[in-house]
């Protein structure tokens, strides 16, 4: 645990650089750019902030769990050592959980001030229940990080890029992260077909926080399917991170 | 003596990528004492690194049991991994860190306090001849640097029992010379090792018993002068081994 703090704290500016980087050209080009050019309205920016934090803390997440793990169990096998360490497995495959849930945190805590920096007043915005809005936080990073041990474990080194792109990038665009999930009324389909991707429930739970003028998605129902997969993915992916960890 | 380790009716089959079974250990029984310099022989492919692997609870047998340092490998891996040090076949440190961090940070996994940590790293490196390289990232380390490094990982938190998975592969001779010292003062120590060799030379010179094992099983067991007396006529190793195998180690 101490050793992944350390080896966070000195890449901490290219994990930013990695992670922060996408969401923060959204926040440029929609956020800032296009209501200025008046292709979109002003209170696209209620509706886009918290998809973009969404999309933020959980690419952090998933990926500051899922890539290093890659190489841990492919090439390097650094993670010999916690393996021969007198605890029991399944608690070093909670380490890395809680280890994508601070870089998801962190992510959040970039970028919501940056982007309320870039994009000038957003209509809407309450830091009024930052409890809750942490809560949120916490359980969309856990769930994604999860996610991110689940698929670390379960696929080999080659394959990982290719499932990034043909996962992650419609996760996504699909995720209500750039535009909220009442908007999708109109597309009653689109509307309940987009309830399998987790990322939704982040970006409504973020809207249902930060900008709760907003039609959203119940907090009740966010936090009760976050919880649900979750606990889903944990044991997912604790199964396979145990059974790559033990021949 | 009281036995370090004692293995019984070890069986270890993986899996095929065809839906078969490969058998990597076929029924093994050992018992090796404690204080004792114990070297596992046999080719590529005996299953030297599978029993390693079982020994040290990082791979789960298919059938049989193992008792480590007291406790059962299945039962309770904790209480194997409290109480065994391991070197690897393959250096895995921590590139991320600095080979004084690799120490330090491998001695807390078991509650050894900081600065403890930092003056025996000190000590061991300063032994094992790599006290210069404290402050370097791992990678910048040769092989050799990298091999003695995984030693004093292995010997931080000062376990009972010492697995080594040939550990002087890729040395050159200097170093390799260098690691035989450091073993025979481990065990004047006291310490069990258990070390696998595929160099006939290295099980003669420095073990106290040999186990030499082919296709996971145990072909012969005894000292190296015992060993060596089977072969009519008195001979080498190599010839115990290729009159037990009808082939030659290699
Ligand atoms: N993870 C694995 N999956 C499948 N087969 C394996 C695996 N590890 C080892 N084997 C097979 O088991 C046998 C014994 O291997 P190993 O214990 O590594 O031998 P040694 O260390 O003596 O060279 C070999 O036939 C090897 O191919
Ligand atoms: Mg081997």
């Amino acid at each position: 645990m101490r050793r992944d703090v350390r080896v966070l704290r000195r890449e901490l500016p290219f994990f930013l650089l990695r992670t922060v980087m996408q969401p923060l050209l959204f926040i440029v080009v929609f956020g800032y750019m296009l209501p200025r050019m008046g292709f979109v309205r002003g209170e696209y920016t209620t509706a886009l902030l918290p998809g973009v934090i969404a999309v933020s803390l959980t690419l952090s997440a998933v990926q500051s769990v899922a890539l290093p793990m890659v190489q841990d169990f492919g090439h390097t096998k650094e993670i010999e050592d916690r393996l021969l360490a007198p605890i029991p497995i399944p608690l070093v495959a909670v380490e890395k959980m809680v280890m994508g849930v601070l870089q998801g945190i962190i992510a959040a805590l970039v970028v919501l001030p940056a982007g309320r920096l870039i994009m000038g007043p957003i209509a809407g915005l309450t830091l009024g229940h930052a409890g809750t809005a942490l809560a949120v936080t916490i359980l969309g990073a856990a769930t994604f990080s999860a996610i991110g041990l689940w698929l670390g474990s379960a696929i080999g080194a080659t394959q990982i890029g290719l499932m990034f792109s043909i996962i992650v990038a419609p996760m996504i665009f699909f995720g209500c992260a750039y535009y909220p999930w009442r908007g999708l009324d109109p597309i009653p389909i689109a509307k309940y077909a987009v309830l399998v991707n987790p990322l939704v429930y982040v970006a409504e739970g973020m809207r249902a926080v930060l900008t709760p003028e907003m039609p959203h998605m119940p907090l009740a129902a966010v936090v009760g399917a976050l919880v649900l997969l979750l606990a889903g993915f944990s044991a997912l992916a604790i199964r396979s991170f145990l059974r790559r960890a033990i021949g | 003596m009281s036995a370090a380790i004692h293995i019984s009716g070890l069986r270890k089959e993986y899996p095929t990528p065809g839906g078969g079974t490969v058998i990597a250990l076929a029924g093994l029984d050992l018992d090796i004492a404690s204080g004792e310099l114990f070297g596992l022989l046999g080719p590529n492919g005996a299953g030297k690194s599978t029993t390693i692997g079982i020994l040290t609870t990082r791979i789960r047998p298919t059938a049989g049991s193992a008792v480590v340092a007291g406790a059962d490998v299945r039962r309770s891996s904790v209480a194997v991994r409290q109480r065994i040090g391991v070197v690897p076949q393959r250096a895995n440190p921590d590139l991320s860190l600095t080979a004084l961090e690799n120490l330090v940070f491998h001695a807390g996994y078991f509650g050894i306090p900081r600065v403890a940590a930092t003056a025996r790293a000190h000590t061991l490196m300063g032994t094992l001849g790599i006290a210069d390289k404290m402050r370097a990232r791992v990678g910048e380390l040769s092989g050799g640097q990298q091999q003695r490094l995984m030693i004093a990982r292995a010997l931080i938190h000062e376990p009972r029992v010492i697995f080594l998975d040939e550990p002087t592969v890729g040395l050159d001779p200097q170093a390799r010379l260098g690691l035989w010292e450091i073993l025979r003062s481990l065990h004047a120590d006291g310490r069990t090792i258990v070390m696998t060799t595929h160099y006939m030379e290295e099980a003669d010179q420095l073990c106290d018993r040999l186990a030499i094992i082919d296709h996971g099983a145990l072909l012969a067991l005894d000292t190296p002068v015992a060993l060596k007396a089977r072969v009519p006529g008195g001979g080498t190793l190599d010839e115990l081994f290729i009159s037990l195998t009808g082939r030659e180690l290699d």
